[in-house]
């Protein structure tokens, strides 16, 4: 048993099942940050640092002794609860295909939300840079119409390129800004979204917890998503009524390069 | 459900690991199959029912062999000292020292794929 505890929980296999396979169509959209930066792990609950290949100075106060301290990125350990009645996993056992599982669901919300907010905003609680605030280049101002995107990705592409940052390159959209293009169907007879994706020649992806939008090299190399632990659900407590649970992973961000990407602000 | 075919914490096993230790399972009781079958064979009168057991005795050899042959293409390096041992003529031993002394023993060092913890939704990246 590991430090999950789920052989601890009033849960069968079946309900484990049902409440993973829950869990993973609910995260699995809206993990756009996965979808754009680079990724590598899982490397398990234990590893807790990345190496960054500097030091600093460091006084050890030992006469003949000269020393420097390294300096490391750690990673952070997210956790979100949430709870599900006992009686509705009965009801799963029993065959049930419409298992109430709406705490889950709100608290993988929340977990894509902030796993998203951490990488492209950024995070001093978690020691995560993110990838707006250090960009150098200003923002290009968010189109007041929706018909205005293709102009403000066509400028952030070009900003990208006249620094040397080849593509393909991806768009993230906030949930709002998502929203407006997809409503915004044709552009002059040609479906904006595939208009989008021509200037980009890669994704547009749906990003919770994004505010506006970023224009980013998907070349590789730029944006790092170190994963210790990948999202797991875990085992909190249980009365006759409930069981408690949490979404949890451990990983941390960093931005290699911060001119490789532009805000649509 | 058991998980006996763990000798290490399975939290700190990689996955191709842990598919490894299930498929060694599936082996060991294949050839555990094929030795009961061996023994009802042998006591057995009726014909009807030593057809069914030969013919028991039939689908495990089949699946002892695929269990190995998945084996072998996961772990060259056996799959090297086994060419020199299985369908040969000759001294059985002396076919395995030669077998031996010409493999090239390939040692992979620590496993470094990457870990999936028991409870991970194995999202991983989504590019």
């Amino acid at each position: 048993m590991n430090h999950l505890l789920r052989s601890h929980a009033p849960i069968s296999e079946r309900g484990w099942e049902l409440i993973d396979e829950e869990a993973r169509d609910r995260l699995t959209p809206g993990m756009a940050s996965r979808r754009l930066v680079d990724f590598s792990g899982p490397h398990g609950w234990e590893f807790s640092s990345v190496t960054l290949g500097r030091v600093d100075p460091s006084d050890v106060s030992l006469d003949g002794v000269a020393a420097v301290r390294r300096r490391i990125q750690p990673v952070v350990e997210f956790k979100v609860p949430f709870s599900v009645l006992r009686a509705e996993l009965l009801d799963g056992d029993r065959g049930a295909d419409d298992v109430d599982f709406a705490d889950l669901d709100r608290a993988a919300r929340k977990f894509v939300e902030a796993e998203n907010a951490a990488v492209f905003h950024g995070s001093s609680g978690a020691g995560i840079e993110g990838i707006v605030p250090p960009c150098p280049h200003d923002p290009i101002a968010r189109p007041g119409e929706a018909s205005g995107y293709p102009g403000a990705v066509a400028s952030a592409v070009d900003l990208l390129k006249r620094n040397g940052l080849e593509g393909p390159y991806g768009l993230a959209l906030s949930r709002e800004e998502w929203t407006r293009v997809v409503e915004t169907g044709e552009l002059g007879g040609y479906p904006l979204f595939d208009h989008l994706k021509s200037i980009l020649d890669g994704p547009i992806v749906w990003t919770p917890g994004l505010g506006g939008a970023v224009v980013l090299t998907l070349r590789g190399g730029d944006f790092l998503f170190h994963c210790g632990q990948d999202v797991s659900v875990g085992y909190t407590s249980h009365d006759g009524d409930e069981v408690a649970l949490y979404l949890e992973a451990s990983f941390t961000f960093r931005n290699v390069t911060p001119e490789a990407a532009v805000a649509i602000a | 459900m058991g998980f006996d075919q763990y000798h290490e914490p399975p939290e700190e096993l990689s996955q191709e690991i842990r598919t490894l230790a299930r498929i060694f399972a599936s082996l060991t009781e294949e050839a555990e199959a094929i030795g009961w079958y061996e023994q009802r064979l042998a006591v057995e009168q009726d014909e009807d029912a030593r057809a069914i057991i030969a013919d028991s005795r039939h689908e495990e050899y089949k699946h002892f062999a695929m269990d190995l042959e998945f084996l072998f293409r996961r772990r060259p390096e056996w799959a090297a000292i086994a060419k020199g041992i299985l369908f040969q003529d000759g001294s059985i031993t002396e076919n395995a020292e030669g077998a031996e002394e010409n493999a090239e023993i390939d040692d992979p060092g620590p496993d470094t794929s990457p870990r999936l913890l028991v409870g991970s939704l194995g999202i991983g990246g989504l590019r």
